[in-house]
């Protein structure tokens, strides 16, 4: 392809090819702190194509393709490449990662234990998790929790957040402008601002942790805090995961043991403030 | 290039050494996009080879493993549904690999399920697919007519909780194709494997696969299926007898010209043993262009010449007026 670019995060390795430079210029002022792959080679290759030949040019519209399609993707705006090659990257864990079982969830480290955010979209666990980053945990990662089925480890795959709407502000407010990408507006989502993970997160990217808390955030409603059974938590995550049906016999080990091991809330919450203090509130109970 | 590096390591997996960081991701690339990378992951395991290849090559493998339990069931839930018509079922490509326990099957990715029963029976099998769960998949009356009237299977049908689709077949080539295969004798040289679905016998398995690639399609998948084709014959190839027995079936099945492009194009591109006499044509050299025609990144090249033969794919299907009318109705709808 005319252009392209490589990084590596956490353990997976991707090479993103484009029909024109712009994305890639994005891609490499958010991944410019980050490794290439291991041995030169990624796992996954993700290409950026015009629709047709003209399309580059004229009203240019991006498709995604790569190791791994789903037949249906809707091209995206050119002005929204970046967001393409970030849907198109977790297209490939989806559907190509066999290694370890991936929850969509967003996660965070302190002392050597993880504690695993998951809901729908809009529940707010991007937010919490970014906030959580900035105040003395290490962000594992807002998209994909990756659990190892072998060891039941959390993997780190922090890949720059994809803040939405209201959180964009809630974040501009705490970091400085050089970590942020640019804006994308009127995106299938509302707008977009990639934020990229401190020091801690990108240096940590190598170090697996134990998962210890499984949370579900609900944001926007009074303060509440709930037990959530072993056999709901367990339905949920297979919700929630990609490739719990792929992985088979190894995938249904590596959640029973998750869920058995790990205690869970359901955690409603009016604000990202009074979040946070639940957050740590349940982190203490915990110890 | 690359293309020609995947087929390499393919047929021999010990030019695996030398490949390069670039090569390497190049072929992975390709191998998806071939659906080759479990093949690809079979053919290569016990080698030493970069950490990251291992990983990628391992999920395809497991991505196989997977694919081929969930084949494996489909056929014995079909298996189960036809049961009671009491007719030879013949269970055809990928799933019929698998099934039988062959080279092919391994690390082979597989779609819908197909299967070959009588013609006779068309109407009872869809009756007891209907009845089991199976439901059309293209409920629109022109496609409907198209498949029963044209077609050599009837129209697709996809099971409503599983998800999955089985063609059921009752001849190897459209109705409409000049070559018309012998169903019945097809049928009646079936192999019953243990459990009564049978597989098609080696010749006419081979000439099946060679049918659907050089009298049916546009070739895209062509390297997979031409590897399926290098194995059978590897596999299957004892002697003479197998030699004569393929040309001789070939003969019945009017196939010899797609029988004989496969044997030549697979040895030329998988160095597959072929002892029997293929005369070479001039036209091998823009099929093995069109076999070949995608870049590192995975993407499809030779554009004119993928439109060549999509325009031939057609012409091979259907004579030019019914075509014609095919076309029309497809693009306006009357």
């Amino acid at each position: 392809m005319m252009f392209a670019t490589t990084m590596r995060v956490g353990p997976i390795g991707f090479r993103i090819g484009s029909d024109w430079s712009a994305p890639i210029a994005g891609l490499e002022a958010l991944y410019r702190d980050y490794q290439k792959p291991d041995d030169g080679i990624p796992h996954f290759t993700v290409r950026l194509e015009a629709t047709r030949f003209w399309r580059r040019f004229i009203r240019p519209s991006v498709q995604i393709a790569g190791d791994h399609t789903l037949p249906e993707a809707l091209p995206l705006p050119l002005a929204q490449a970046v967001l393409a090659a970030e849907m198109a990257m977790n297209l490939q864990m989806a559907l190509g990662q066999r290694h370890f079982l991936l929850l969509h969830a967003s996660s965070v480290e302190r002392d050597g234990k993880v504690i695993i955010l998951t809901g729908e979209s809009g529940s707010g666990k991007s937010t919490l998790a970014a906030l959580l980053g900035e105040a003395g945990w290490r962000l594992l990662g807002d998209e994909f929790a990756l659990i190892e089925p072998a060891t039941g480890l959390a993997w780190p795959f922090p890949r720059p957040i994809s803040l939405k709407n209201d959180s964009i502000a809630v974040m501009e407010a705490q970091v400085g402008a050089e970590r942020f990408g640019i804006r994308i507006c009127g995106t299938p989502k509302g707008d977009i601002r990639h934020l990229i993970p401190n020091v801690t997160a990108l240096k940590g990217m190598d170090t697996p942790a134990q998962p210890a808390l499984i949370l579900f955030p609900r944001f926007g409603a009074p303060r509440a805090v709930r037990d959530v059974q072993p056999s709901e938590v367990f339905i949920r995550l297979t919700q929630a995961s990609t490739n719990y049906v792929a992985l088979a016999e190894p995938g249904y080990t590596a959640l029973t043991r998750l869920v058995t091991q790990t205690s869970a809330r359901a955690i409603d919450y009016p604000d990202t403030a009074s979040g946070l203090a639940l957050v740590e509130q349940l982190w203490a109970e915990l110890a | 290039m690359s293309e020609r590096v995947l087929c390499a390591i393919l047929t021999d997996p010990s030019r695996a050494a030398h490949l390069t960081t670039d090569q390497w991701t190049s072929v992975l690339t390709i191998a998806h996009a071939e659906r080759l990378a479990g093949s690809l992951a079979h053919r290569l395991s016990g080698l030493v080879l970069p950490l990251t290849v291992q990983s990628v090559l391992d999920a395809a493998r497991l991505n196989a493993e997977a694919g081929r339990a969930h084949a494996l069931w489909e056929l014995e839930m079909a298996r189960r549904a036809l049961a009671p018509l009491g007719c030879p079922i013949v269970v055809l490509k990928g799933s019929a690999f698998v099934a039988a326990g062959l080279a092919a099957g391994q690390g082979r990715l597989i779609g819908d399920l197909d299967i070959l029963v009588p013609r006779s029976r068309l109407d009872d099998a869809e009756a007891a697919l209907l009845a089991a769960g199976w439901e059309w998949a293209k409920p629109n009356a022109y496609d409907d007519m198209y498949y029963r009237r044209w077609m050599h299977e009837l129209p697709p049908l996809i099971h409503k909780t599983r998800d999955r689709m089985i063609d059921v077949h009752h001849t190897i080539l459209p109705l409409t194709a000049r070559p018309r295969p012998d169903a019945e004798a097809l049928i009646s040289n079936a192999v019953v494997l243990e459990g009564s679905v049978s597989i098609l016998s080696p010749a006419d398995m081979i000439i099946h696969a060679a049918a659907h690639l050089f009298a049916d399609g546009e070739l895209d998948g062509g390297l997979r299926n031409l590897w399926d084709i290098d194995r059978l014959v590897r596999e299957f190839d004892q002697g003479n007898a197998f030699w004569d027995s393929l040309n001789q079936r070939a003969a019945l099945h009017h196939l010899n010209s797609a029988v004989d492009r496969a044997l030549r194009l697979a040895q030329v591109l998988y160095d597959t043993p072929v002892r029997t006499r293929v005369r070479r044509k001039w036209t091998d050299a823009l099929f093995r262009a069109r076999l070949l025609a995608r870049n590192g990144w995975g993407q499809n090249t030779r554009r004119p010449l993928r439109f060549a033969f999509y325009i031939r794919s057609h012409l091979l299907r259907m004579p030019p007026l019914l075509l014609i009318r095919h076309l029309w109705i497809k693009a306006f709808g009357k």
